[in-house]
């Protein structure tokens, strides 16, 4: 470690993991106040020198810094070290994830101030903290998906966190278990690369994409693609399952069993984004595999309009916004697919605030209505909480892509972005980022209506009760609220535009999928882009949405119940979410458990118990009783048969021979 | 003068009695012990015969360690069958089954 930015890289991604350990082990004996103030600490100064990372890498144009700091493994020509990068991506990464970290930390004070599970809410947090920044911060493949793992984890044990709700355990096991299914293919995937390039460090294996370009791999006899497409394919796979992509997608809405701050925080800003940085990181495998980007094109625009639909149909005030994280995702991962890596990223950084916001401001809401999430016992909020209400309509704002609000930018970046891509598939997935246009709006500004506007809906009791949060739940708010208002004007230009753009040599681009750069020519400062939105489509789609869910959540409620049994059929397919999670129950749940029940009764009740254990026991038996009369215990018997073996050996001494 | 042969056929005929008392024998153990006597005394006869008509003396020597051992493994036999009578108060052979499986 020659470098001291490294060193700082190390302390950042270490001192939540201590916070962790702090908290994890000796919680109860320093207590509640201890426990809270010594991991805010610790995330709050890796946070402070993530700010100072970003400083120097990003905005004073530190060259990239990578090192290693730990050997790993050494076996024959393999090395795997535990080692850092640190450049513009990653320093761009970290710091968002330690911003929203510190942010949830800070609020679950608040939010889980009852909850006996304190102690163990903030060790896991901190080391989900900790699994992250490893995950950002890694130089080659196996340290990544080390963090991968980490974050699988712990997201498994947070959704799980309150353990007796059997809603809670089913939905941990669920995201545990459609996770595996991406991380088979992104092991082979790590396979595929350790047998292409004979590495794992990301240096090496971007440097030498070009030696492998015509290289294939087997994988039935008249099937030969491409080892690149094959290594590209299946490391989106594992994406899939980590940014919940259709139809890897099921696990996400389950999630939110878990507390309100770790959707905001897991589900929301930072892990499930994590496919996107993967993509994003390996740029200089996708860009020369295009029927990956297709791939990712198309799956990303399923994922991003269709999923965007179910929010509407929903009534948990969480669900909605967990659908809604599916559908912006899908909005990343469609810029990945069309090369605007730089658009996915901008889009991950601001979707990071707003998205934070809106589940932590929808935490407030429950809270103060003591763990209610249902939208339809709510209603009339605005009055008597003004502050969660105002963060909810900046939240709400950037997320339909209204300007100047940050997520305007990044979206409307996205779908021009799309709209220029060349590459097949790009057409159909324009047509769906720009119907997700309207449908984003139109979902959480139903939500915001239903929560805040309209007839209070609370029981009696509640009414009496109910009052604004604590200043430790409001702080988060405000301050992911700025954000959310300003990140996207101050960054839109830097991040996509500029040249040499923010992210820098991080993410390497093909000139012919370059679309970036087209409309690079276009743009006349954040200011001029704001100003002009109104001559484009996507704008009046969001105010088109936004009317829609007036009318039909304020205005006349009665036109939905109308539509609600015209389209019956229509509206049971929304409600029974298109039928993945009765396909995957009845297929992969029920399917597996009947082979498992027909395998245990044929090869384990037959062959193995019946035939092996218990036949040879038998077959020794049976042989036995059959043998005891041999014994029959008279000496004159004995006596007979040692006369004829006699007889016998001696016939054959003079015979034989 | 009597030949070989006829020493061979009398000891084979003694070998064979000895042999059928074992086997045919369901009565007294005594008897099997007799028997066995009485094989080898057909073993000493042919040691005898073979001594006398080959000229050599080893044979004769056997037929004295084999007559010692004989009587020891009489007295011995002898000893087992009065604890085996004390114990079992029979000395039946098909009464002496303990072996049986």
């Amino acid at each position: 470690m020659d470098n001291y930015l490294l060193s700082i890289a190390l302390t950042i991604m270490l001192l939540p993991l201590a916070g962790s350990v702090v908290a994890g082990l000796l919680g109860k004996q320093i207590g509640r106040a201890a426990t809270h103030c010594v991991t805010i600490l610790l995330v709050g100064i890796s946070f402070l020198l993530s700010c100072y990372v970003f400083k120097k890498i990003v905005l004073e144009g530190y060259p990239t810094v990578q090192g290693v700091v730990y050997q790993w493994v050494s076996s024959g020509t393999f090395k795997f070290d535990v080692g850092l990068l640190v450049d513009r991506l990653s320093a761009t990464l970290i710091f968002i994830v330690t911003f929203v970290s510190l942010m949830v930390h800070i609020y679950t004070i608040g939010y889980m101030a009852d909850d006996p599970g304190y102690q163990r809410f903030f060790s896991y947090v901190s080391l989900f903290t900790f699994a992250m920044l490893t995950l950002v911060l890694a130089n080659n493949f196996l340290l990544l998906f080390f963090g991968w793992e980490g974050v699988g984890l712990v997201s498994y044990l947070l959704i799980g966190f309150w353990f007796n709700r059997e809603s809670a355990v089913f939905g941990s096991l669920k995201a545990f278990l459609v996770n595996r299914v991406g991380d088979v293919a992104f092991v082979l995937a790590i396979a595929a690369i350790v047998m292409i390039f004979g590495q794992l460090d990301y240096h090496y294996v971007f440097t030498h994409v070009n030696l492998v370009l015509d290289k294939t791999i087997k994988i039935f006899p008249t099937v030969t693609p491409p080892a690149i497409s094959v290594v590209c394919v299946l490391l989106f796979i594992g994406a899939m399952a980590k940014s919940a992509q259709v139809p890897l997608h099921v696990w996400l809405p389950e999630s939110m069993e878990g507390p309100t701050p770790i959707s905001a925080l897991i589900h929301a800003a930072t892990m499930v984004t994590a496919g996107i940085y993967m993509v994003a990181r390996m740029s200089p495998l996708f860009e020369y595999s295009t029927a990956t980007l297709s791939f990712i094109l198309v799956i990303g625009s399923i994922t991003c309009f269709f999923m965007g639909i179910l929010a509407v149909f929903h009534h948990d005030i969480k669900r909605v916004i967990a659908y809604s994280t599916l559908s912006q995702l899908g909005y990343m991962t469609v810029a990945l697919g069309a090369s605007a890596y730089d658009a996915a990223i901008f889009h991950l950084v601001t979707h990071a605030f707003f998205k934070a916001l809106l589940f932590l401001a929808a935490g407030s809401v429950i809270i103060a209505l003591h763990h209610e999430q249902d939208m339809r016992k709510m209603g009339g909020l605005a009055r008597v909480m003004p502050i969660t209400y105002l963060t909810f309509v900046i939240g709400a704002l950037a997320l339909a892509a209204i300007p100047p609000f940050a997520g305007f930018y990044s979206k409307d970046a996205i779908i021009e972005a799309v709209h220029l891509s060349t590459i097949p598939g790009a057409k159909f997935a324009y047509a769906c980022v720009l119907a997700g246009a309207f449908i984003t709006p139109l979902y959480i500004f139903r939500a915001l209506f239903l929560t805040f506007h309209g007839d209070m809906r609370l029981d009696a009791e509640t009414k009496k009760h109910v009052h604004e949060s604590r200043w430790v739940v409001l702080i988060p708010l405000i301050a992911l609220a700025v954000p959310s208002i300003f990140a996207g004007g101050m960054l839109v230009g830097p991040m996509l535009f500029m040249k040499p753009r923010l992210l820098g040599d991080s993410i390497f681009v093909l000139p012919a999928h370059d679309v970036l750069s087209q409309l690079a020519v276009h743009f006349h400062g954040a200011k001029n882009m704001a100003l002009e939105a109104g001559q484009s489509l996507p704008l009046w789609l969001a105010f088109m949405g936004i009317v829609v869910a007036w009318i039909f959540n304020l205005y006349k409620p009665s036109l939905a119940e109308k539509l609600k049994k015209q389209f019956a059929l229509l509206y049971s397919i929304m409600v029974q979410k298109y039928g993945f999670d009765d396909f995957n129950q009845l297929v992969f749940v029920h399917g597996t458990r009947r082979l498992g029940t027909f395998f245990y009764k044929i090869s384990d009740l037959i062959l193995i118990d019946g035939i092996f254990v218990n036949g040879s026991g038998r077959l020794i038996q049976w042989f036995a009783r059959v043998s005891r009369h041999l014994q029959s215990g008279y000496i004159y018997h004995y006596a007979l048969v040692m006369i004829g073996g006699l007889l016998i050996f001696l016939g054959w001494l003079l015979l034989g021979s | 003068m009597v030949s070989l042969s006829e020493f061979l056929i009398v000891a084979a005929l003694l070998f064979g009695i000895g042999i059928a008392g074992i086997l045919i024998n369901r009565k007294n153990i005594i008897v099997v012990l007799m028997s066995i006597e009485l094989i080898l005394l057909a073993v000493n006869t042919n040691f005898i015969a073979f001594s006398y008509f080959l000229n050599n003396l080893a044979g004769q020597v056997f037929v004295f360690f084999i007559l010692t051992i004989a009587a020891a493994e009489a007295a011995i036999g002898l000893a087992i069958m009065v604890v085996l009578f004390r114990k079992r108060g029979t000395l039946e052979v098909q009464e002496l089954d303990l072996l049986k499986g």
